[in-house]
């Protein structure tokens, strides 16, 4: 064999391997781990049992419920893609003009992307904890209100995680929206002006449309990461506390599989987490696209 | 054509500057209560008021920490294991990525378009199968265990960074490259890869940042206190709220200047990597 040939398999043999290695392995051996009975227990003798597992999920009660995990779920993406979106454009727009220490008010508002995640959730933990935490003193002594119980009583820990993760994934829009918002030629602007526009005609007919395409693929990504967020909720709620009220399926999972090590009931959550967000993802992708092309 | 009158374009510009204003609060509030965590006496870790600088600020807690030992061994281990990653993320993406942008195989566009459903994957997807093959292989406590999962979450985003970046690269280089009687090997070492300086330092300090950050997987591979990466010992810290809040302080503020420095520096790429991840699928 030539010198060429060898070259090309040396490059692509390890692309091929470390797919194998990082997406087929796993994803496949998720699947049979899905359809069989490992647990802590049977590590070695487990088998193939079908749908069992499912079944479970589906029709037999649970300690927390999964439909209520499901339906906490959605509105926990849902709230928190919303104001991502909401406000990350918000603030794009108004970063988008002269301003003098434009740069510098930049830079700050991105801070809250920068910071590690867990150091995030372990600070915001800190913040809302009842004595000590700064938000109840702000809210006792300059808002005269009474003091909140933030991470005992259920909604409103579910609240504090939502607050959290909002505070942390609005630049992440902001940044986007930025970039698109930059890329709209000026002339339209004028011409808008010329015809007598107001500002909200000219946002709903001229910005919106134009940073679309831009914002789409964004908010797919936000909605999949925000799905899966794992680190903040787990953090933040120290493991669904209390009594796991503060669940989405990711932390319910993590739970099943590293708390009560129940491997294949685990396997068969990821798998419909990841049914879920396909589905989500070519569905959306694909309605976008066909209004891109009607462009 | 509409003029704004110099008052109206005066107030528009005063609210502008409140509402970034108001939300740069927001945004250096809670880094604000790490400087102040970290600032307090011992005997004031758990203080009602709300100071910017508190009474009687001290580097206690920095002293303490830096001549504690654990500080220091979590500093080594997160340092041992983000090079690791580091390493083995340039290495494969740079290659990986360049079979992906210039030859034709079986298989390459369904690799791809897999290597971006990756990103559905719940975390949890990709730890479960891990963390039991990490059990048989007898690989749990170990820092391959922690690069092994590490490089498998960062790989594909790394991976779609360096294609991206080689297809900008123009494929008449190598022609001219194999003209001049360079081996398909040296074009790669010597013309294509120093080209593609930037997407590597992209992919090095993305792997770098990924494990550096990371405290899930570490916590359920490594059980040793003697093996803690950063993220699990400042967890530690933190589960003794009332006797280390302020050596968390200290530690938080410490590990997160590098990242959010990188990350300010990078925001930019980070970010056109993402958007052409996405478009492109």
């Amino acid at each position: 064999m030539s010198r060429q040939k060898w070259f090309i398999i040396a490059l692509i043999a390890p692309a091929i391997l470390v797919m194998a290695f990082v997406v087929f392995y796993p994803f496949v051996y998720n699947v049979f781990l899905a359809f069989g009975n490992m647990n802590l227990s049977r590590i070695r003798d487990w088998e193939l049992v079908g749908f069992r597992q499912f079944i479970k999920i589906f029709t037999e009660p649970s300690q927390p419920d999964f439909y209520v995990v499901f339906l906490k779920t959605i509105i926990w993406t849902a709230a928190n893609v919303f104001f991502h979106v909401v406000i990350g454009v918000f603030l794009a727009l108004v970063l988008n003009q002269h301003l003098k220490g434009r740069g510098a008010f930049r830079t700050i508002l991105i801070l809250p992307w920068a910071i590690p995640q867990y150091i995030v959730a372990l600070t915001w933990r800190g913040m809302f904890n009842y004595e000590y935490g700064s938000i109840n003193l702000i809210i006792t002594k300059y808002l005269g209100l009474p003091a909140v119980e933030w991470l005992k009583s259920p909604t409103e820990a579910f609240l504090a995680i939502i607050l959290t993760n909002v505070w942390l994934g609005f630049p992440f829009m902001m940044v986007i929206a930025l970039g698109a918002l930059q890329s709209i030629p000026h002339e339209l602007y004028e011409a808008a002006e010329i015809d007598g526009a107001k500002w909200h005609h000219k946002l709903r007919t001229i910005t919106l449309p134009l940073i679309r395409p831009v914002m789409i693929p964004a908010i797919t990504l936000g909605v999949i990461w925000t799905f899966n967020n794992l680190n903040i909720v787990w953090l933040v709620s120290n493991a669904g506390e209390p009594s796991d009220n503060t669940h989405i399926l990711v932390s319910f999972v993590y739970k099943a599989a590293f708390n009560f090590y129940s491997f294949s009931h685990a396997a068969a959550l990821s798998l419909i987490i990841f049914v879920i967000l396909l589905t989500f993802s070519l569905f959306f992708m694909r309605k976008t696209r066909a209004t891109e092309s009607a462009y | 054509m509409a003029v704004q009158s110099k008052r109206t374009r005066l107030l528009k510009r005063l609210s502008s500057y409140a509402v970034l204003l108001f939300f740069c609060i927001i945004s250096i509030f809670p880094i604000w209560q790490i400087v102040n965590i970290s600032l307090r006496p011992g005997n004031q870790l758990l203080s009602t008021t709300l100071e910017i600088i508190p009474s009687n600020a001290t580097l206690e807690n920095y002293m303490n920490l830096l001549s504690s030992g654990s500080f220091l061994l979590w500093l080594w281990n997160s340092t041992l294991v983000s090079l690791a990653v580091t390493l083995t993320g340039v290495v494969l993406a740079s290659t990986a990525g360049y079979a992906f942008s210039r030859f034709r195989f079986v298989g390459k566009k369904f690799g791809l378009l897999t290597l971006l459903t990756t990103q559905m994957f719940p975390a949890t997807m990709l730890l479960l199968p891990m963390y039991i093959m990490l059990i048989n292989l007898g690989l749990i406590n170990t820092y391959l265990g922690v690069v092994i999962v590490y490089s498998a979450t960062a790989l594909p985003f790394c991976i779609w960074t360096m294609k991206g970046y080689y297809d900008t690269i123009p494929a008449t280089l190598e022609e001219a490259a194999s003209i001049d009687g360079c081996s398909p090997f040296m074009t790669f070492y010597r013309v294509i890869l120093p080209l593609a300086a930037p997407a590597l330092v992209i992919t090095a300090l993305f792997s770098f940042m990924t494990a550096w950050s990371e405290y899930l997987v570490a916590a359920q591979i490594l059980q040793d206190s003697q093996l803690w990466t950063l993220p699990l010992g400042l967890k530690s810290f933190e589960a003794s709220m009332s006797t280390q809040w302020g050596l968390y302080g200290a530690a938080s503020l410490i590990v997160m200047i590098p990242v959010v420095v990188l990350f300010l520096l990078l925001s930019r790429y980070l970010v056109s990597g993402l958007t052409l991840g996405s478009v492109k699928g």
